[in-house]
Parts: structure tokens; C-alpha cells; sequence
């Protein structure tokens, strides 16, 4: 019988010990792209934490000339235009996946679920500058006059719509924002919509129930820690957007109660401010505003993934 | 029929006729977003956008300079990203059936997946470009490599996982060590796979423009010094349409039709492999 030489048998296990080690090491460094950015971002904006400490976040002041700075604005604008977009994007995508789950014909759910994940393929530059060049100006002239005669009247959410119709805006960049997110969060919906157990939605049918009694009782029951894990992921990628904000956005650094006055987000003044920032404390109280958006997504991120993972999990023990 | 049927089977009817409305809705956009950027780009795209460099304000040219900065820096990125995504994700499909540092990774990588890519660019910044003290082509690449890389990662897993384990055993079992079972077998079997995520990738870095802000910034003139400030399509339309001068506002279009042309060609590559792929198997 032929035999493996020894010493062939010891360096094969070499070779397996070292390209498990050479993996191992390159996992081991996404790990720390993680801690180097929260790191590196804590260090570039310690010279404004030690300045400003916790009253940045509460502060609207935000003047380069004084060297005063403060969080506050750009925090608002950036919950501000995600809600609007999360507002708009939950129950189109929530459509959407109903629609691709159980309304569509199969030969028409690949063409379509492929249509609607190629909008989130479209970069962000491109929905700026459609945002800016095609919608302001149809927003403003049309919907916005509208907005103002029709909602501004009303109790309690008129100062929301209030003011000139400028197109550029809080609510503009909210809706773009909401077209941008609606692909994340329909591909996930319809991801977990399709784990249902087939029985049991037929059992829904047996009994009487209506396709929409079958998707809003049995579907979403069954499902919502799914759909809650896609909504965050949505809204995680709406934070960060920055360059479709930039464009619309308006990028002025005031609090308005109206949604149609310009604002800022924290990703829109760090792309228009950073590069023309001079001074330290300028610079570093820009990073610190980036150092508050990661750690903002990174909870919100950190909260979709541990649920979706959840769903995942029950999966395989629930039969 | 009684009130109650009538009410439900109306409620159903109507919120079904709703959801075909969203997707309506969906569909409206992208075709007018497509539509606009061929009304407004198509005319830009022409042989001189290919041949000359970006124009001073008020005079003719092109693009060259940008579309080659892009190029150069995406195909950087990618030679950075691709293999550094690829083990990684190897460990935590392969060898990370046990022990934390799997789930760990595959945790963190699923947050750098969706991460904003504008503190990407801070974090090159605060690291690189700093220390440096000037803007490049360079720190624009690392920039895009991690973006690449949790991608590549997260493709790279899933498409291994879906290889049978029989293949694993049936490879052991001839005497392959692990190392050749993982790179000669279960690898080569993911490779129709790894390639799709490869090309998201491609396709996702270049239409990124918050990452280059502070890093390879942008440049007026043609340059291949990887350590200077480098144009890129993205910047250049960034910066020329929020410009006052039709001439730049009609090559941003022409540049935003180029990018956009692209990006989804590649997804629909992707597409395309994938499911010949998955077809075959």
C-alpha cells in the first residue's frame, strides 16, 4: 500500500493552519475598520468635544466667524427629512411587497422586484440632481401652492406647510429621501414576507379569508419583527444619504417650523462645510457631527440586524 | 351576500388596488428619473466627451480627465477591497462555524454594509489625508475600497454557504486538505457568485460621491499622479451642476447619464451571471 510521506502529511497541515490564519486575519481587520472609524473620528473631533461638551448637541448656533458651534440644526434636519421619508416609504414599500408576494403573476414579479431594486442601483448624485433640476421646480409650482392653501389652514399641522414654495426644502429632500429608501426596505419586506409558512397562509384562505385579511392578519403578524428590521435598515440608509440631501436640502443653517424652509442635515453640511472649513475647532466640530451620524446609524443599524436575526433564527424552531 | 361580506370583499379590493398603486408609484419614478437624464444627457455624450479635459467655465469640453480618475480609482479600489472581502468572508463561511469572531465580523460587516459613506470619507480623512496634509488619488481609492470590501464580504458568504457540504466531505474525503477543499472546491463552486458581488460592488462604488469629497477631491486637468487630487465623474458633476454655466450643467448631464448607464449595466451583468449560474446548478 502506498503511503503519504510524513513530511508531506506535516506540510499540508502548515499550509491549512496558515491560510486559516490568513483569513482569520483579514476578518479580525473589518473588526477594526469599525473601532478605527469610531477611534479616529473621536480623536479628529476631540479639540470640539472639549470646547462644546455636551451642549453641542442641544446648541443651534452654528457660526465659523465666533467659532461657536452646535449640533442642533443639523441633528433636526437630519430626523426631520428621514421621518418624512419613512413616513412616505413604509407603506409603498409595504405595497410593493404585498403586491410581489401575493398579488403578482410570477412571470411578472422578476421583472418587477428587478425594476424597483435597480432605483436603490441609481446613485445618490443622480436623484440630487434630478431632485434639484426636475422636482423643485414641479414641486413648487404645483404642489406646494397647493400644500399651502390646503393644509395650511389646518389645526395643529398648518405651520408645517407654511411659507414660500421654493421647492428646495426639508419636505423635498424628505420625499427624495423616500423614493431612496423605498427598494431597501420593499426587497426586505418582500424577503420576509416570503418565509411564511405556505399552510398557513392557506389555512387563512380555507377558512374565508380575503387576500388582504390574509397578508394584514396572518402575513403580518408573523413577519413584523422582519418588518421592523427593514424599516430601521431603511431608515439607517436615509440618516447617512448625503448627496441627494445636499441638492435639495437647501443647506441653511436655521431651525424652521415650516417644512418647506431650507435646512440642513448632518451628512449635507459635512459635504458643503468640510472641505472650506479653516481652524481646527471649525474642522473638528464638523468630524464630531460625523462621529454623532455614525453612532446614530450604527444604533439604528445594530437594532434591524439584531431583529432580522431574530426572524432568522425563529425560522428553523418554528415549523 | 350580506353587509359584512360586502365590507370585507370592498376593503380587500380597495387595499389590494392600493398596493398595485405603490408599485405604480415605484416604477413612476424610475422611469422619470431614466427619462430626464436621457432628455437632458444624451445630447452631451459625444466623441470629444471621451477625448478632452473638464472645461474652464464658458468654453468646450470633455470629460476624459474624470471618466479616467474614476476608472483608476474603482479599479484600485477594487484590487484593494476584492481579496481583502473574499478571505474574510471565506473565514466566516468556512471556518467560523464556531467561536466569535464569525458572527462578530458578520455583525459589523452588515453595519459597514449600510454605513454612510460620507463618514467613510471622514475616517480616510482623519487617518490619511491629514497625516499627509494633501487630497489624492490614493486616499480616494481607500476611501472606495471600504466600501467594496463589506460588500465583497457579504457575497462571498452567502454564495459559499450555499455550497453543499457533501462537496466539502466529498473532497476530504480523497485526502484534500482543507486548505485545497476551500480554495480549489467550495471557492471555485462560489465563483459565478463571488463574481455578482464583485460587480455590485464596481457598480456601487462609481456612483459614490460623499466618500471622494475629502479625499481625492477633484482636479481640472488630466493627472495619473495617484498622489494628487484626482477628477471623478461624481465630483465633477457634483461640482459643475451646482454651477451657474449652462455649458457645465449640460456635461454634468452628460456625466450623470454616463454614470447612471453604467451602474445599472453592471447590475444587470450581475443579474445576468448569477442566474445563469443558479440555472446550471
Amino acid at each position: 500500500m502506498h503511503t503519504i510521506p510524513e513530511g508531506q502529511l506535516k506540510r499540508q497541515h502548515l499550509y491549512d493552519l496558515a491560510f486559516r490564519g490568513v483569513t482569520r486575519i483579514f476578518a479580525f481587520l473589518v473588526l477594526t475598520i469599525l473601532i478605527g472609524i469610531l477611534i479616529s473620528l473621536l480623536i479628529g473631533s476631540w479639540p470640539a468635544i472639549k470646547a462644546f461638551g455636551p451642549g453641542f448637541l442641544t446648541s443651534h448656533e452654528w457660526n465659523p466667524v465666533t467659532k461657536q458651534f452646535g449640533a442642533l440644526v443639523p441633528i433636526f434636519g437630519t430626523l426631520v427629512t428621514s421621518f418624512i421619508a419613512l413616513l412616505i416609504g413604509i407603506p409603498v414599500s409595504f405595497g410593493i411587497a404585498v403586491f410581489l408576494t401575493e398579488l403578482s403573476p410570477l412571470w411578472l414579479r422578476r421583472p418587477i422586484g428587478t425594476a424597483i431594486e435597480l432605483l436603490a442601483a441609481i446613485p445618490s448624485i443622480i436623484y440630487g440632481m434630478w431632485g434639484l433640476f426636475v422636482f423643485a421646480p414641479i414641486f413648487a409650482e404645483y404642489i406646494q401652492p397647493w400644500m399651502i392653501e390646503h393644509l395650511g389652514p389646518i389645526w395643529i399641522i398648518g405651520p408645517l406647510f407654511r411659507g414660500a414654495p421654493q421647492g428646495i426644502g426639508m419636505l423635498s429632500a424628505g420625499i427624495i429621501l423616500a423614493i431612496m429608501v423605498i427598494p431597501f426596505i420593499a426587497s426586505v419586506m418582500r424577503d420576509v414576507f416570503e418565509v411564511v409558512p405556505a399552510m398557513l397562509k392557506e389555512s387563512a384562505y380555507a377558512v374565508g379569508a380575503t387576500t388582504w385579511e390574509v397578508v394584514w392578519n396572518v402575513v403580518l403578524p408573523y413577519t413584523r419583527i422582519g418588518v421592523v428590521g427593514g424599516i430601521l435598515l431603511g431608515l439607517g440608509r436615509a440618516l447617512g444619504e448625503t448627496m441627494a440631501v445636499t441638492f435639495v436640502i437647501g443647506n441653511a443653517h436655521r431651525l424652521g417650523t415650516s417644512l418647506f424652509s431650507p435646512g440642513n442635515s448632518i451628512a449635507s453640511a459635512l459635504a458643503n462645510e468640510f472641505t472650506e472649513a479653516d481652524g481646527v475647532l471649525y474642522t473638528s466640530a464638523l468630524i464630531e457631527l460625523g462621529l454623532i451620524l455614525f453612532l446614530i446609524t450604527f444604533i439604528v443599524l445594530a437594532l434591524s440586524k439584531v431583529l432580522l436575526y431574530q426572524l432568522a433564527k425563529g425560522e428553523g424552531t418554528r415549523t | 351576500m350580506n353587509a359584512l361580506y360586502r365590507r370585507r370583499r370592498v376593503i380587500n379590493f380597495i387595499n389590494l388596488g392600493i398596493s398595485m398603486l405603490t408599485v405604480l408609484f415605484g416604477l413612476f419614478w424610475l422611469s422619470w428619473i431614466l427619462w430626464t437624464l436621457f432628455a437632458q444627457g444624451f445630447n452631451s455624450i459625444d466623441l470629444t466627451m471621451f477625448t478632452q479635459s473638464t472645461p474652464p467655465p464658458g468654453s468646450k469640453g470633455g470629460l476624459a480627465n474624470a471618466i479616467f480618475g474614476s476608472l483608476l480609482m474603482s479599479l484600485l479600489a477594487t484590487l484593494i477591497g476584492t481579496p481583502i472581502g473574499i478571505l474574510a468572508g471565506t473565514y466566516v463561511a468556512e471556518y467560523g462555524r464556531r467561536g466569535w469572531l464569525a458572527p462578530a465580523t458578520r455583525f459589523i460587516n452588515d453595519i459597514l454594509l449600510s454605513a454612510p459613506s460620507i463618514v467613510i470619507g471622514l475616517f480616510v480623512y482623519t487617518v490619511y489625508v491629514a497625516n499627509v496634509r494633501h487630497f489624492s488619488g490614493w486616499a480616494g481609492a481607500f476611501a472606495l475600497a471600504l466600501i467594496v470590501i463589506p460588500v465583497v464580504l457579504k457575497t462571498t458568504e452567502n454564495m459559499l454557504r450555499l455550497v453543499p457540504d457533501s462537496m466539502r466531505e466529498a473532497a476530504a474525503a480523497l485526502g484534500a486538505p482543507q486548505w485545497i477543499v476551500v480554495s480549489f472546491v467550495t471557492l471555485r463552486a462560489a465563483r459565478a457568485g463571488i463574481i455578482t458581488g464583485i460587480l455590485l460592488a464596481v457598480a456601487r462604488i462609481s456612483g459614490e460621491t460623499a466618500p471622494l469629497l475629502f479625499t481625492a477631491l477633484n482636479n481640472q486637468f488630466w493627472s495619473s499622479d495617484m498622489d494628487a487630487p484626482m477628477a471623478n465623474l461624481p465630483m465633477v458633476i457634483f461640482q459643475f451642476a451646482m454651477s451657474p454655466y449652462r455649458d457645465w450643467e449640460a456635461l454634468a448631464w452628460g456625466g450623470a447619464l454616463l454614470i447612471t448607464l453604467s451602474v445599472l449595466g453592471l447590475n444587470i451583468l450581475a443579474r445576468i451571471i448569477f442566474r445563469q449560474k443558479s440555472t446550471l446548478a
